[in-house]
């Protein structure tokens, strides 16, 4: 960012609260993929980076370059749309993995198939 | 209007994407009016079944909804990857589930998927059951309520 000196001090404080904002919620994800104990419970803490954290790291970017170039610049709205829509494959991808590798080892506290189960 | 745009939805996301990307100038504007018009004509030899969508307040209450539960959840969460309450389980939960449309039930995974603390993880389209791993199992009669009761319904109403 070679032109942030242009940017006015109100716009400054607002793009960095949201950045750091942004980064903490990030952080707290990756703490959690540390300190859950099962890989399903894994799965779960890295969604706060891809939902609040981009969101916030977004908006930062947003209101810099909008306040930069004087007007509005929502391209970064389109990184909000893909991130969306794509990671959750990667999710299930990972989790149905997980059970497969689980249910073919015949680990006892995941669910069965549906097909294989005689009391529903 | 359907020989000419197959897919509406599909155009008016091209052409929105690329005004985006390029900036507002008019150049780009037409370049992105002929993207929008030729590109979805690749998906008719696709096949693809064309989504029947309900424009209306349905949509705008369940991006509403989706907004708070997603904030909502990265507090939940965070609260329990900072203080890990002793008292958490988490669990599967299988959940009955009335929706048929398949675009409907890519949405409700996307939404279920991207709240943090809930994992769409397997569907059977004939049982009609879906298989939720949810972090901080409390109440599952909750769980499921809610995700009829609020998702559910509004889905049923934008694509059925």
């Amino acid at each position: 960012m070679i032109q942030a000196p242009d940017l006015p001090l109100w716009a400054a404080i607002i793009v960095g609260l949201f950045v750091v904002l942004g980064a903490v919620i990030t952080l707290v994800g990756a703490i959690g993929l540390i300190r859950m104990e099962t890989f399903y419970e894994r799965v779960h803490p890295p969604t706060l980076g891809m939902t609040l954290g981009t969101g916030f790291v977004l908006l930062a970017s947003i209101t810099c370059f909008s306040v930069m170039q004087s007007r509005p610049v929502l391209h970064e709205v389109l990184i909000a749309v893909f991130v969306t829509i794509t990671t959750p494959i990667t999710l299930m991808l990972l989790a149905r993995a997980a059970l497969y590798r689980d249910r073919s080892e015949g680990v006892q506290d995941v669910p069965g198939d549906f097909g294989d189960e005689g009391d529903d | 209007m359907t020989r000419l745009l197959p897919f509406p939805l599909l155009s008016a996301a091209l052409f929105g994407m690329w005004v985006l990307l390029t900036g507002f100038s008019p150049g780009h504007v037409l370049l992105a009016g002929l993207v929008a018009l030729t590109i979805p004509r690749v998906m008719l030899l696709l096949k693809v079944e064309k989504p029947r969508v309900r424009i209306g307040w349905s949509m705008v209450r369940l991006a509403g909804f989706v907004l708070g539960d997603i904030i909502r959840s990265n507090v939940a969460v965070g609260r329990i990857i900072l203080c890990k309450p002793p008292a958490r389980r988490s669990g599967f939960i299988r959940l009955p589930i009335a929706l048929e449309n398949r675009y409907a039930l890519v949405v409700l995974a996307v939404i279920i998927t991207a709240t943090p603390g809930t994992l769409w993880v397997q569907h059977d389209a004939r049982r009609k059951i879906i298989l939720i791993h949810v972090l901080d199992l409390v109440d599952e009669e909750a769980w499921i309520a809610l995700i009829k009761n609020r998702y559910e319904k509004l889905l049923m109403d934008i694509f059925e």
